[in-house]
């Protein structure tokens, strides 16, 4: 009973948190920080991307590898299978980089330009509090720049490696050449050479032998200067016996044009180690029109390359006008062990093609597929998803749950589930439902003294719940708010 | 308490209640009984706002206000609370997150203080022990694989939690046993005081037993052709209810 109790005392403090921070309907989080940003012509060719290279003092090798991935890009095409539909967007239009103009080394908060650190509070990541309070160590990317890097000599002390990916190339070129695009490579799809070509800033992590990092780690993205595509690369390596928890959350502000995102991340989990990555991703949709709004191609993938690693992605998306997202898990070590667990949220116009892709190779490996999406509005809502069994994963095992929520008559749901399977010892399991926010359950809460907008919001929640129990605690309570500023006005 | 004028409503377009005429005082408990189809569930749904129910004629006092007027939210919060006959499931939110939102809607609208999620539980324990149910289900979600007893004890425990002023009872007996229902009417009795009165509607007398009305109407295809004290109840249960449809048709012509 009391450990009851105590559950339903936080869960009971959560929800008051969110019934009064329920306000406002537009995007709250549209604004733009006036800096001077050091912007590079638009347009992509090699002398570009040279630029981009020696603008973060690479490494030779480096240069090359993004050579061959843009030559490689010359020669693909967009992909086109997404039940997504979009302008086509000018590759040569875009401005690939865009730095803030930055002091050349900084040691403290203190130096970072005020500017930046105004911005940062706005989106309610004052720095300096989190680094007492909630020992959430950041490595805030903004655009595509690192400035603040936090917690580091906590993290140094266990051996961890927590920087910018620019940073680990100069300091740790062995780790990343060893392991940079050897889950994703650059031939992998189109976004994903692109990015590969032209990746601006990211985060590198490495977790040592037998280290179980004792923070969350933390990135927050945000997209600044106009027009100007944002191309992270995160690279996160759980070396034997390690553990990782791992939070990714962006905003952006309001922008009439269309804005390319298109980001890799790439997990590598070695023998018993596991990898949490979890993500809210808010980027502006586009206005109720459908106008502006980001488009978000992206590229995640897990190796759970060692025996009995582990993998989780959980992620709740709720913005972007575009969202073309999979992250995925390759499990080849025997009995590892990937997860997936999604809310993707869609209102007015806004498209979501989103799933992920389990492939067992190793012995015994097995996955859990949650996958929940919302739509209202006229906004449309994929789940494309493969379960791919191999001819060795002798005993691999899937269970694949995927729900659909549609709020008014005007959207879509859709489920794409894609099922191959190499061995007949492998057990998948595939269940699906459909269904509406029901009026009996708004009335029902209504006769109980609760508005139907707070109605909606305690059933979406519901709904949701075996994906927000994934996610640590303040982001939860964060995703939670996030829904509700959704899903705003799309009943009643 | 409740003044109910001439009440007519339509579902979907066919007028179910066809000119209802009743009142209630507080402390006073009234049993509405009548054959399937009768519109005993519509009076139920209209008064407490459903928005599928269609109301065509008539006014409803609710302590001099005008309820027909106020959303369902709104009715709740002054005071009126509707036992469903098919208590509603909602996956994924405890009854204990439901509960202590509704409590403080109605507090806030009373302008009462919040209550402290510390003076919340132990005023949920109370009133679940009250009525002998686990405390474990204050933790589960809002009548998801409850049973059939289960969920209309939910519904009593509800009502002990929201303190309404007035209480409809949609056919609360329905699917329970002779345990369970002598435990939800040990309920309404124990919350029965001189400020509250309820509204009782059920298909059979067996309820009455154990929630003693003082006032019984029957109602017949949309019109209450009968009030009497609870020895009208007795006689509907020894004779059936077709001498009265009898007596009514007799009337009509």
């Amino acid at each position: 009973m009391n450990e009851i109790n105590e559950k339903m005392k936080e869960e009971l403090s959560d929800d008051m948190k969110i019934l009064e921070d329920v306000t406002s309907s537009e995007y709250k989080w549209g604004f733009v920080t006036e800096i001077d940003s050091e912007t590079a012509p638009k347009g992509l060719n090699e002398d570009v991307i040279r630029l981009i290279s020696s603008k973060k003092n690479e490494p030779e090798w480096m240069t090359e590898w993004r050579l061959k991935a843009f030559r490689y890009w010359l020669k693909m095409e967009e992909p086109k299978w997404p039940n997504v539909t979009y302008p086509k967007i000018d590759f040569q239009d875009i401005s690939y980089y865009s730095a803030p103009k930055q002091k050349p080394k900084l040691n403290s908060l203190d130096e970072v330009d005020p500017e930046l650190l105004k911005t940062f509070e706005k989106l309610g990541i004052p720095l300096e509090e989190q680094k007492i309070l909630s020992g959430v160590a950041v490595d805030a990317v903004f655009d595509s720049v690192s400035v603040a890097t936090t917690f580091k000599e906590t993290l140094k002390e266990k051996g961890i490696i927590f920087c910018s990916i620019s940073e680990a190339i100069q300091e740790y070129p062995d780790l990343v050449k060893k392991y940079l695009g050897s889950v994703v490579p650059y031939t992998d799809n189109f976004y994903a050479a692109l990015n590969s070509a032209v990746f601006s800033d990211g985060s590198f992590v490495y977790i040592p032998k037998g280290v179980r990092c004792p923070m969350e780690l933390s990135t927050y993205f945000r997209i600044n200067s106009q027009e100007t595509g944002q191309f992270e690369r995160t690279l996160i390596v759980a070396d034997d016996n390690s553990y990782v928890s791992y939070l990714e959350g962006c905003t952006a502000p309001i922008r009439d044009n269309n804005q390319l995102h298109a980001a890799v991340v790439e997990l590598v989990a070695l023998e018993n180690a596991e990898i949490k990555y979890s993500t809210v991703q808010n980027w502006y949709p586009g206005d109720k029109e459908g106008k502006g709004g980001i488009y978000n191609f992206v590229t995640k993938r897990g190796a759970c390359k060692g025996k009995n690693s582990k993998i989780s992605w959980t992620q709740v998306e709720t913005g972007s006008a575009i969202t073309w997202k999979y992250p995925s898990c390759i499990l080849q070590g025997d009995n590892s062990v990937g997860e997936f667990y999604s809310v993707a949220v869609t209102n007015n116009f806004q498209q979501a093609d989103t799933g992920t892709k389990m492939i067992h190779i190793g012995k015994n490996t097995r996955s859990t597929i949650i996958s929940k999406g919302i739509s209202a509005g006229r906004s449309n809502n994929s789940y494309r998803g493969l379960v791919r069994i191999g001819k060795n994963a002798i005993g691999a095992r899937n269970f694949t749950q995927c729900d659909s929520m549609l709020m008014g008559d005007k959207c879509g749901a859709h489920t794409f589930p894609y099922i191959e399977v190499e061995n007949d010892t492998a057990k998948v399991e595939h269940e699906a439902t459909t269904s509406k926010v029901g009026e009996d359950q708004i009335f029902y809460l209504n006769q109980r003294g609760i508005s139907t907008e707070d109605a909606v919001n305690m059933i979406v929640n519901g709904f949701c719940k075996e994906v927000f129990n994934e996610l640590p605690m303040e982001f939860a309570v964060e995703a939670q708010k996030l829904l509700a500023i959704s899903l705003e006005g799309s009943v009643g | 308490m409740l003044v109910i004028k001439n009440l007519k409503a339509n579902v979907e377009g066919k007028e179910i209640l066809k000119g209802i005429n009743l009142e209630i005082n507080a402390g006073e408990i009234h049993a509405i009984m009548g054959p399937n189809g009768s519109g005993k569930s519509t009076l139920a749904n209209v008064l407490t706002g459903n928005e599928n129910y269609e109301v065509t004629e008539g006014e409803v006092l609710f302590e001099g206000k005008n309820l027909l007027e106020m959303d369902p939210e709104t009715r709740a919060r002054e005071g009126m609370f509707l036992a469903f006959q098919y208590p509603i499931e909602i996956p994924g939110v405890s009854n204990a997150t439901f509960l202590k939102t509704a409590l403080n809607e109605i507090r806030k609208y009373k302008g009462q203080e919040e209550v402290t999620p510390k003076e919340f539980l132990s005023l949920i324990k109370e009133k679940a022990n009250l009525l002998g149910m686990d405390e474990a289900m204050i933790s589960r979600y809002v009548n998801v694989g409850f049973s059939g007893g289960e969920k209309k004890r939910n519904e009593i425990l509800q009502m002990l939690m929201l303190e309404p002023k007035f209480v409809l009872l949609d056919e609360t007996d329905s699917g329970l046993d002779i345990d369970a229902l002598k435990i939800v009417a040990n309920g309404v009795n124990i919350y029965k005081n001189p400020d509250t009165a309820f509204l009782v509607v059920t298909h059979y007398q067996r309820l009455l037993n154990y929630i003693v009305p003082d006032f019984v109407h029957v109602l017949y295809k949309g019109r209450i052709i009968k009030s009497g004290t609870k020895e009208l109840a007795l006689e509907l249960e020894e004779k059936g209810y077709d001498w009265l449809i009898k007596e009514e048709e007799m009337e009509n012509v």
